[in-house]
Order: structure tokens, then sequence, then C-alpha cells
């Protein structure tokens, strides 16, 4: 009987510990004392520990930075947070819009407008209006998200080409290409020179469906593809095989580093940094990833040299990494205070030197390198899928970008891979309409 | 049941029976909890639409399992994966298998080669991936290949043999089934010489006394004593074969349109590509139910030839 006790005795406090053990694991970050913030940067961790060091000498508020990279990892790992209403007080967003839409249906995300318009909107003004748009919701938005703004940005980002000067110069190209005609020459000269032209990771598919929309807003005009988005213009239209074409002839004319399609922007920016190819097709971040793989590498940046003179060259941009407030954290004013901190003008020029990133506060700008300022310029040209009034079906984005890489391994044609991608998108349009 | 019956429970049995349930309670508890709720959760899920966030969930019914039934890209990754797997399965275990036979003899440095071929299997898939990526990778700098691989054909005068092995369509899946196939042979080569180790060494010598050959006794003693650890081998590649993908996501990541996708990346592509977690699930509940059945007729295969 006794030995039943004990054991009894036993078994319970063996659950007991076990029950313990997973409700510690559920502990919200929330429910620390300090501000809890995860992030997915990389490169910026060291710095953001400095200023976290800086906020707390300064204010006595204890920040603590968390880093979980890569950022596929960091995206499961908030979303199966908010799963779980287990989120820090700051976290980021790294997802469609659509989803974005759903953290603050779900009640996630705090609304911050007030904060941004107190004190006659001084904390909005001094933040670059682009940055801010990618975490605004306007009137009458497809998400029926009430209207404000839900995130802070922390700085600023635009993807372009960059070329490398030494590379053209060699093959007799003396200035960076204007045209798309002029780039196929430099291309053509290039590869007389045995240099490879461009190189980009489109092993990673929202990269080719950046630069494939570059060409779309070039060609046809946003309101064109905004209309192919709401289903009223077809993929088969020519202007879309155009854009698909445009694909072909960077084949065709050998304009594309070997294995394109299968490299990552990683190895796509080695092979720039240690200078394999004469053009890149890559972001603003990568000024911080070039000086650390290659410091004395020379290049410069231009914007995707257009096709029809007639339309913008539109980019993809705006705010490059973006922070939200937990809407049910204890220390949500706190961690209001600390963002309006970050994006500061000093810290954020701190920012911007330490880690060679656009800063999202205009008033630093002065103090970033040539580079960057470089890549500030094209600002205004900046477009986002967040900003878009509409978007397309994922699928159908799936369809499209697989179908372009098909077009650079040979496998399709621009007419066949329109027709292939406009079915998927009946199809999408027919599952939407039931 | 009558009370006075001799069969009847008495307190003690009972306290008997307490006594067992609490022992295995924990287990029960921990098996419920990470296995069983998550089991019925994701097949609860596979039966709605859902982005993985949002507060509404819609119930559609099986029609993800409908759809999935038809998406040709699902099915064409399964072929793909079960290409990797037959790859694996011939020459992954022909490789173990033979370098089992061969550091299951009394050679020199000995400890040494199993040390080395057991690397492999220790290391993680994506610096595996790192390396062999650096090995076929098929760009040029300064007219000279970048890659080892095309490199070393250039050198030995096969220029014509160079290709772009990642993104070619031919060559992709290949390459990728051969990576994963060195790196997952040392598992192999070590059950396979545990196996060997086991089979009583007077069976050989009985073998050579009445003058059998060495391809006789291979074939008369090693063989069918070697049958159930082959059996325990080939289920294990099947399924680490099939659920390969880190290598995959590692060598090409999304890239050559759909030729290099296995079903764990397509499980992947529908949960954070296309935010569709019902799908995702229903996907992930197709792919187990068939990892199953194989296993299932694997271990039925494996009674009868221990049986005979």
């Amino acid at each position: 009987m006794k030995k039943f006790y004990s054991f009894a005795g036993l078994s319970l406090l063996g659950m007991c510990l076990l029950l313990g053990v997973l409700a510690s694991c559920t502990k919200s970050p929330a429910k620390q004392q300090a501000i809890s913030v995860w992030h997915w940067m990389t490169d910026r961790h060291e710095t953001f520990l400095k200023l976290a060091q800086k906020y707390e000498e300064q204010t006595k508020v204890k920040v603590k930075f968390e880093l979980y990279a890569p950022s596929d990892a960091y995206s499961q790992k908030v979303v199966a947070s908010a799963q779980a209403k287990v989120l820090p007080d700051i976290f980021g967003v790294l997802d469609k819009k659509e989803i974005f839409a759903s953290f603050i249906e779900s009640g996630f995300v705090a609304d911050l407008t007030e904060e941004f318009l107190a004190d006659s909107g001084a904390w909005e003004k001094s933040l670059f209006p682009k940055a801010l748009s990618v975490n605004r919701f306007e009137e009458g938005n497809i998400y029926h998200i009430k209207p404000g703004l839900y995130g802070v940005p922390i700085d600023v980002t635009n993807i372009q080409m960059l070329y490398n000067p030494n590379l053209l110069k060699k093959a007799g190209v003396s200035q960076p290409p204007q045209t798309f005609e002029e780039f196929l020459n430099a291309i053509a000269a290039l590869k007389k020179a045995g240099i490879t032209g461009l190189v980009s990771g489109w092993g990673e598919l929202w990269m080719i469906d950046c630069f494939a929309s570059n060409y779309a807003f070039n060609i046809m005009g946003e309101e064109k593809v905004m209309a192919t988005y709401r289903g009223e213009v077809p993929y088969t239209d020519p202007d879309w095989v155009k854009v698909f074409g445009v694909f072909k002839e960077l084949k065709d004319k050998g304009a594309l580093a070997a294995g394109i399609v299968t490299k990552v922007n990683k190895y796509a920016e080695q092979d720039f940094a240690l200078e394999r190819a004469a053009f890149a097709f890559n972001g603003s971040w990568s000024v911080n990833v070039y000086q650390e793989m290659n410091p004395n590498l020379q290049y410069g940046a231009m914007l995707p040299p257009a096709i029809n003179p007639d339309l913008p060259m539109k980019i993809w941009g705006g705010a490059g990494s973006s922070f939200v407030v937990n809407n049910s954290s204890p220390r949500k004013k706190m961690a209001i205070d600390f963002l309006k901190w970050l994006t500061a003008k000093d810290q954020q020029a701190y920012l911007a030197m330490e880690t060679r990133n656009l800063p999202a506060n205009a008033e630093a700008l002065s103090s970033i390198p040539e580079i960057l300022a470089q890549f500030a310029s094209a600002m205004e040209q900046t477009t986002h899928p967040t900003i878009w009034k509409y978007n397309e079906d994922a699928l159908v984005t799936e369809a499209f970008t697989k179908g372009i890489q098909s077009i650079i391994i040979g496998e399709k044609t621009p007419q066949g891979m329109a027709q292939e991608v406009q079915a998927v998108k009946e199809r999408q349009m027919r599952k939407k309409k039931k | 049941m009558d009370i006075f019956s001799p069969n009847r429970v008495s307190s003690v049995q009972w306290r008997g029976y307490f006594e067992n349930f609490l022992f295995v309670l924990p287990a029960v508890v921990i098996f419920s909890v990470f296995y069983i709720f998550p089991f019925f959760n994701i097949f609860w899920l596979s039966l709605h639409e859902w982005n993985g966030i949002s507060p509404h969930q819609e119930f559609v019914g099986l029609d993800n399992f409908r759809e999935l039934m038809q998406d040709t890209i699902w099915w064409d990754s399964m072929g793909h994966a079960a290409y990797i797997t037959l790859i694996a399965l011939i020459f992954q275990n022909a490789l173990a298998f033979a370098l089992a036979l061969a550091c299951d003899r009394e050679i020199r440095m000995k400890k040494f080669y199993r040390v080395i071929f057991f690397l492999p299997p220790v290391l993680s898939e994506v610096v595996v991936g790192l390396i062999w990526t650096w090995i076929l990778n098929s760009g040029m700098q300064d007219g000279q290949s970048i890659g080892l691989l095309n490199h070393f054909l250039n050198r030995i005068g096969l220029p014509h043999l160079v290709n772009d092995w990642l993104s070619d369509p031919k060559t992709a899946l290949t390459c990728i089934a051969v990576v994963h196939s060195w790196k997952g042979f040392g598992w192999g080569f070590i059950i396979f010489l545990a196996g060997l180790q086991t089979i009583d060494r007077q069976l050989y010598e009985a073998a050579k006394v009445d003058g059998a050959g060495s391809l006789r006794t291979f074939m008369n003693i090693t063989i069918p004593m070697m049958i159930p650890v082959i059996l325990v081998v080939v289920i294990l590649t099947i399924l680490g074969s099939m659920q390969v993908f880190v290598l995959v996501l590692s060598m090409v990541g999304q890239g050559l349109g759909y030729h290099t996708e296995v079903p764990v990346t397509r499980i992947l592509a529908s949960m954070t590509g296309t935010n569709r977690f019902g799908y995702a699930c229903a996907q992930g509940v197709v792919f187990g139910m068939i990892l199953v059945v194989v296993s299932f007729f694997q271990i039925q295969l494996s009674k009868r030839a221990k049986q005979a």
C-alpha cells in the first residue's frame, strides 16, 4: 500500500512537472519585464543590441532584441506564435498585405494612427511617406481594415540594377545603358569579352516577380496591370506576352548568368561581389553585403533600362523593414516610445552608418555613403505590391514566376506560358465566384 | 456480471490495473499531446480554407482533398520524390552494402574507413547542399569554370560534357538524387555492417570446408541472413528519400519551374507561398497516409522474410 501511494505521489509530481514545462514553453514574451523585440535582420543584430544598451542608459527601460533567421523561419515563428497568442511586444510581419491584414483583423497588431498624428503629425512627417505607405490601410481598402497606420518602418529600400564600371570598360562600354536596346548592346560587347552579363537571385520566386513587374509597369502602365489582377485583362494580351518576351530575349541574347534560375540571392550577390558578372538586379541592402564580401568592389546603381520611353520605369521599394506593436502587450506604450526613439534622426543616422541601409527618417539621409545616395535618388519611382489596390492571387503569381523560369530554361514560349497563366487565373476566378 | 462469480475483478486487481495505468499515464499524455492531438488537428484543418492567421476558417469539407487529387504539380512532385527514392534504393544501398562487406573483412585501417564513411550523414543537409552546389556550379570567370566538376571535365579533355548541371531539367533531379545518396549511404553502411557482424562465422567456415566459393557463400549465406536488415534499410531509405527537401532548397532554391519540386516543398509552398494552410494540411495528410501504407507493406514483407 505504501508503495502504491508513493508511486501515485511520484506520478502526480511527474505530471505537475510536465505541465509546468508545457506552461513555461508557452509563456508569453509579453509577460517578461523588458520590452521584447523579435527580428530577422542578421546584419543589424549587433547594432540593435548597441542601440538597446543606449536606450537603457537614457531611459532605464530594458529592450531585449531576439534574432530569428532566416526570414522564412522568422515568418513561421511569428505565425505560430500568433496562433498560440505568445507574440512579443514588438515584431515584424514579413508577408503579403493580405496576411498583414489578417494579423490586424485578429487583434495582434496595434493601430498606431493616433501616435503618428500626435504633435501635429511630427512622427509621421519625420519618415519617408513611401515607407509609411506599406504600413498604411487606406479608406475603402479591399481587406476591410479600419483606415490607419499599423507599422513603423525602420529603414527604406528599393531594388534596382547595379553595374560594374570596370567590367563594362573592359568590354568597351563607357556608360551604363539607359534603354533596353543599349543594355542588349552592352550585353553583346560583354559576351565578346567573355564577361557574364546579368546575375540575380531568380532561384527565389519573388525576385523574378519583382523584375517582371518592373517591365509590366513600363510596358503597359499601372492601370492595365491592376486591370489584369482584377481579371479584366487576360495574360494572353500582347503587352503581357511582351513582358514574358523580355525574359526570352535576355536568354536568347546570352544576357543571363549560367544557372540563374536556381541561384538564390546570396549566391548571386557573391557572383557580383567577386566581379563574375557586369550587372546585378538587387536591392539597396546589398550595399552592406558587398562591403562585407569585397570592400574594394566598384559599382553603381541604375534603374532597369526601359523598353517603353512613354511610361516610367517603376521599381519595387518602400519600407525595407517594419516593426509592429503587439496590441495585447502590457507594455504597448513603452514599445511605441521605443519605436519613436529608434526612428528619430540620431538613431536612424547611426543605424544607416553602421549597417549601410537607407534610413526611414529623411533627415538622417545626409550621413549616407554615395552608393546609398544613388539608391535613395530613385525612391520617388518606387512602388510595391503592399501598396497596390489589388494584388494577384498567390497561385497565379506562382504559375507566373515558375512559367518565367521555364522560359529561361528554354522549355516554354512567352505565348504558351501566357496561356498557362491565364488558365490558372480563370480557374482561381471561378473558384472565387463560387 | 455476477459479483459472486470467481471471475469478478477484486479490489486488489483494480488497484493493480490502476497502478499499471499510472505507469503508462505520462507516456499516454505525452503521446496524446504531441502526436494524436496534432494529427487530428491537421486533419480538421485540412477540411478548411484558412490562411494560417485569419480568425475566419471556412469549412470546405473534402474540397481540398478533391483539388489535391487533380493537382498534377503535386503528383509530379510525388513522382520526383519516387525517382530520388529509386536512385537511393539502388545506388545508395548498393554502395553502402559493398562498403559494409569490405569493412567486415580483416583489412587495415578498418576503423578509419568506418569513420570516413559515416561522415556525410552527420553533416548538415544545408552544408552538403552548399558543397555540392559549388562542385556542380556552371558559372565562369575569366574563361575558367568556377564549378569543380566542369573544371575537371575541361582539364581532362572532355569539354563537351560540361553542363549546367543544376539548371538543366534533364540533370538537376538526378544530381539531387546522387547527392542525397552520397549523404545517406553512411546510415545504410552502419546498419549493414552491424548486420554482417551478427552472422555466425561458423557458417562461413562450414561453407569453406564444403568447397563453396566466395560468390556462392555470398548468395547462399550472406544474402539470406541479411534479408531482415536489408528490409530495414530499404524502409528507412524510402521514408528518408520521400521526405527529402532541405537538400532541394539548398541546391536549387525555388528554381527550375516545377522540375525539382518534391512533396515537402509543395507543402511548404502551400503554407508560406500561397498561404493555404488547409490545403497544405490536406497535402500533409495524404502524403503521411502514403508513407504509412508503404511502411505497412514493408513491415509485412519483413515479417514474411523473417518467417521464411
